[in-house]
């Protein structure tokens, strides 16, 4: 999405997701299916969208945001630009998860509740078992893994993805 | 067991019941008098069956729920074992775990459904640990309150909300210990498209949905020595208010009423049957004359106010349609703010009007700004059934022992046609009574059209009017007036007049009244007869032949669609935004003189097809390279339906915006302005 404009990143996304309505025939029966490829296109599911599916559905909205909200995968806030995923396995909660992701959060300044960065660059989360147990404690960001972490390699991490100069050289 | 296979009995409890198509256990335990306790089960509804609360023990199968479970011949069912009384007292604890316990000062108190089963079932103590995250109460409409801190995931709201209205207010959402029942969005009622009938506070078996009371306001001003406090009774109440109080459904308690009212310090108290004939003769003038001309059928009633907002959101094609004449509670408001005065010789501003209503919608009604004047409403409190109720049980009435009193003159009594608008079909018979004569100058003999009776959704009848012949339809619950009306608009039915109420059995069933457990259908019957009744015993039986009426036109409003009839007993009705504003960005423009364009795609101008003129607008912009000048969204609904599709340019809204004009369009709104 690099030099794309936000905004005719816009634009486009919502013209696929007309399309993706009319490839799955208008069908109610479907949603999940459009929600997922909804999701992907606009990496969350916005409320005026979800709004505008039930419209274009002739179903409620109540119903949709129902079933967006049953679905863990399915996520109803804007998601930050590269994802964080803080093991919290057994073996990594045993090694310090919960000091892992204290680090996370403060390095991006998140406040209580908060899941994403407000410049979207970054969103955290907790996950169970990323299988890296003989690196407890561990972590992910977007598909590398990232283990033995403690606070001043946390920090190194996330500078350099602050910096774009991601995935360069993992573990 | 063979023995009873053959004799298609099933033996509950030890009784060998006779099957005869029930359609699950629970039906089958009813028929021997065994009342089961049950959350989720309502007769009018789907079953669901998740409560868990109807569990019974059938032999060689274990416990089962009672309301999902068919009889099979043969089956041998307990209610009340040791496994079956556990069960029940384990899941009314997880209930209570995660429920308010401020019995004492809730609004449901001793009406109940949950305290009810926990004083059945003993329960004494909470096993399981308590909520601790409370929820803000949402306030937001006139009508109802809704505390998810009570609410127990019956999710009867969802069904009555999707099944009874069509529209599917609320759904459960997220899951696990997190689930819920809410809005979209987690909105609030005022932000959705709820139409405020209170069907589903009526079946939540909780205080987390309950009518929002104006009782301590009603009080206030009866206590006010300086007011002079006018009550009027609508039909339905009637034949329910006595429930509460002993009284089997359907007993008709009009002088009771009455007599309460007088005993709580009312002034006067009149009965909204009188304003229902005026209503009738106003809106069957109307009829009458479109009749004759041809046009604006079908004719809608319009006394239902959920009915009234649910079609200015969604058929702006029909609001033409609709009859001009305002309901009942709103003509008595009227009358009360414009002749009582007089006639009593009372200040506007001394007067309190109060209605006692079967509905919660009324609330609503009562407050749309065409009713207010200045500050000063037509209605100015209105107290549902159940509101009512409580003011009689706080003044220390004993209701069932009250002698009937009349109502106040000259305004009293309404005909028996104005008695039938409480039940579903009771306006088209009482329009049909008074066109009947006016189209053929003959006087009816016949006055009751049974044809226009019964409770089933959708009732249809041709009535000769000396050789032209009249089609009615009535319907109850918008869930099926959404699709006779969708047959209407395809042309697959025709009809001169259309009824329509929101609520199941009309406004007997109505989202303000007494509760029905647990055989709301039984209730309703009952209540539909109890109406029938006093049709019969009414001494006038056509709104046009009531003295009281032709006393109200001569000393002030003349005749039926007269001038003074239009101001005061008329209104009009304009297109209404459906979802609040939400605008979908989809180009955003840099340039700091940038044009806002929004193409509405509500679903009027979705349906329009409005999305192929986004597509068409968009590629206009991107071939004069105007995308950074011009910035582009969607919008959900700008109030001028009938018209669209609709667009918005910065303040302005373009209605009848079509594929074939929308370069033209383009040219003269949007390029226009951009060169400025
Ligand atoms: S009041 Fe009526 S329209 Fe509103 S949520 Fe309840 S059932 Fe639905
Ligand atoms: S609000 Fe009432 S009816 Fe709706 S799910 Fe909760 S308890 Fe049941
Ligand atoms: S499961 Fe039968 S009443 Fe709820
Ligand atoms: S849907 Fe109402 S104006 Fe478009």
């Amino acid at each position: 999405m690099e030099g794309v404009s936000q905004e005719v990143a816009l634009g486009r996304s919502f013209e696929k997701v007309n399309a993706i309505l009319k490839k799955h025939a208008y069908n109610p029966s479907n949603l999940v299916g459009i929600l997922q490829e909804v999701q992907e296109e606009y990496r969350y599911l916005p409320e005026e969208i979800l709004t505008y599916i039930a419209t274009a559905l002739g179903v409620s909205p109540a119903y949709v945001y129902g079933v967006a909200t049953f679905y863990a995968q399915f996520s109803l806030k804007p998601k930050g630009k590269n994802i964080i995923r803080v093991c919290d396995g057994t073996a990594c909660h045993v090694k310090g998860s919960s000091a892992v992701l204290k680090y996370v959060r403060e390095y991006l300044g998140l406040r209580e509740g908060e899941e994403t960065t407000p410049d979207l660059l970054f969103t955290v989360e907790t996950v169970a078992c990323i299988g890296a147990c003989a690196l407890a404690p561990a972590m992910m960001v977007n598909d590398d893994v990232y283990g033995l972490l403690d606070e001043e390699k946390v920090k190194e991490i996330l500078e350099r993805y602050e910096e774009g100069r991601e995935g360069a050289d993992g573990v | 067991m063979s023995n009873g296979v053959e004799k298609k009995v099933v033996v509950i409890d030890g009784q060998e019941v006779a099957l005869n198509g029930e359609k699950n256990i629970l039906e089958v335990a009813k028929k021997a008098n065994i009342d089961i306790p049950t959350f989720c089960y309502h007769s009018d509804l789907s079953v669901y069956g998740a409560c868990r609360m109807c569990l019974v023990e059938v032999e060689g199968r274990g416990l089962m729920p009672s309301c999902s479970t068919p009889p099979e011949p043969g089956m041998i069912i307990r209610t009340n074992t040791a496994r079956v009384l556990e069960a029940r007292r384990t899941i009314l604890e997880l209930y209570l775990a995660n429920h308010e316990r401020d019995c004492t000062v809730c609004e449901r108190n001793l009406n109940c459904r949950l305290q009810e089963m926990s004083a059945r079932m003993g329960i004494k103590e909470v096993r399981f640990g308590e909520r601790k995250e409370k929820v803000p109460k949402d306030t937001s409409t006139f009508s109802l309150v809704r505390d998810p801190n009570r609410c127990i995931l019956c999710g009867d709201c969802v069904r009555a909300c999707r099944e009874i209205e069509g529209i599917g207010i609320y759904d459960f959402t997220l899951r696990g210990s997190k689930a819920q029942v809410e809005p979209a969005f987690g909105k609030k009622l005022s932000e959705v498209e709820c139409v405020y009938c209170g069907q589903c506070a009526i079946r939540c078996p909780t205080a987390a949905l309950v009518v929002k009371s104006e009782v301590d306001k009603a009080w206030e001003a009866v206590l006010d020595k300086e007011k002079f406090v006018v009550a009027q009774i609508a039909p339905a109440v009637r034949v329910a208010i006595g429930e509460a109080f002993g009284l089997p459904p359907g007993e008709i308690t009009t002088g009771k009423i009455v007599a309460a009212l007088k005993k709580i310090g009312f002034d006067r108290v009149y009965d909204t049957s009188f304003s229902a004939d005026l209503t009738v003769l106003e809106e069957a003038e109307e009829f009458f004359k479109r009749l004759q001309k041809g046009e604006r059928l079908p004719q809608f009633t319009s006394c239902c106010p959920s009915w009234v907002v649910y079609a200015e959101r969604n058929y702006p094609f029909y609001l033409e349609h609709l009859s001009s004449a305002r309901s009942p509670q709103q003509m008595f408001g009227s009358v009360i703010k414009n002749f009582v005065t007089r006639l009593e010789n009372v200040p506007k501003e001394k007067i309190v009007s109060v209605s006692i209503m079967p509905c919660v919608a009324k609330k609503f009604e009562a407050r749309r700004p065409e009713y207010v004047h200045g500050e000063i409403p037509d209605v100015d409190i209105v107290l549902s059934a159940q509101e009512t109720i409580r003011m009689i049980k706080s003044a220390n009435i004993d209701f069932k022992e009250l002698d009937p009193v009349p109502f106040d003159i000259p305004l009293s009594a309404g005909s028996g046609a104005g008695v039938l608008f409480g039940v579903t079909g009771g306006v088209t018979e009482a329009v049909l009574r008074y066109a009947y004569e006016r189209l053929t100058g003959k006087e009816l003999k016949e006055v009751e059209f049974k044809g226009v009776r019964g409770l089933e959704s959708v009732r249809e009848a041709e009535v000769d009017f000396d050789g032209r012949t009249v089609k009615v339809a009535i319907v109850h619950g918008l869930a099926r007036a959404q699709q006779l009306i969708r047959e209407v608009r395809e042309g697959k039915r025709y009809y001169d007049f259309i009824e329509v109420m929101s609520c199941p059995g009309g406004c007997i069933g109505g989202g303000g009244m007494p509760l029905g457990y647990p055989d709301y259908l039984a209730v309703l019957r009952k209540r539909a007869e109890g109406l029938y009744n006093a049709d019969r015993l009414s001494p006038v039986r056509k709104a046009q032949d009531n003295p009281a009426i032709k006393f109200l036109y001569e000393q002030w409003l003349k005749h039926p669609g007269s001038e003074t009839a239009e101001e005061h007993l008329h209104t009009r009705y304009r297109s209404r935004r459906r979802i609040s504003d939400e605008v979908i960005r989809i180009q955003e423009a840099k340039s700091a003189q940038k044009v806002d364009v929004a193409v509405c795609v509500g679903t009027s101008c979705y349906l329009k097809g409005s999305y192929n003129l986004l597509q068409g607008l968009l590629k206009l912009i991107k071939e004069h390279k105007l995308e950074d000048k011009v910035s582009v969204g969607a919008t959900f609904c700008l109030e001028r339906c009938s018209q669209g599709p609709n667009i918005r340019v910065n303040d302005e809204v373009i209605s009848g915006v079509n594929e074939e004009n929308l370069e033209r369009v383009f040219n003269e709104e949007i390029l226009s302005k951009v060169k400025e």
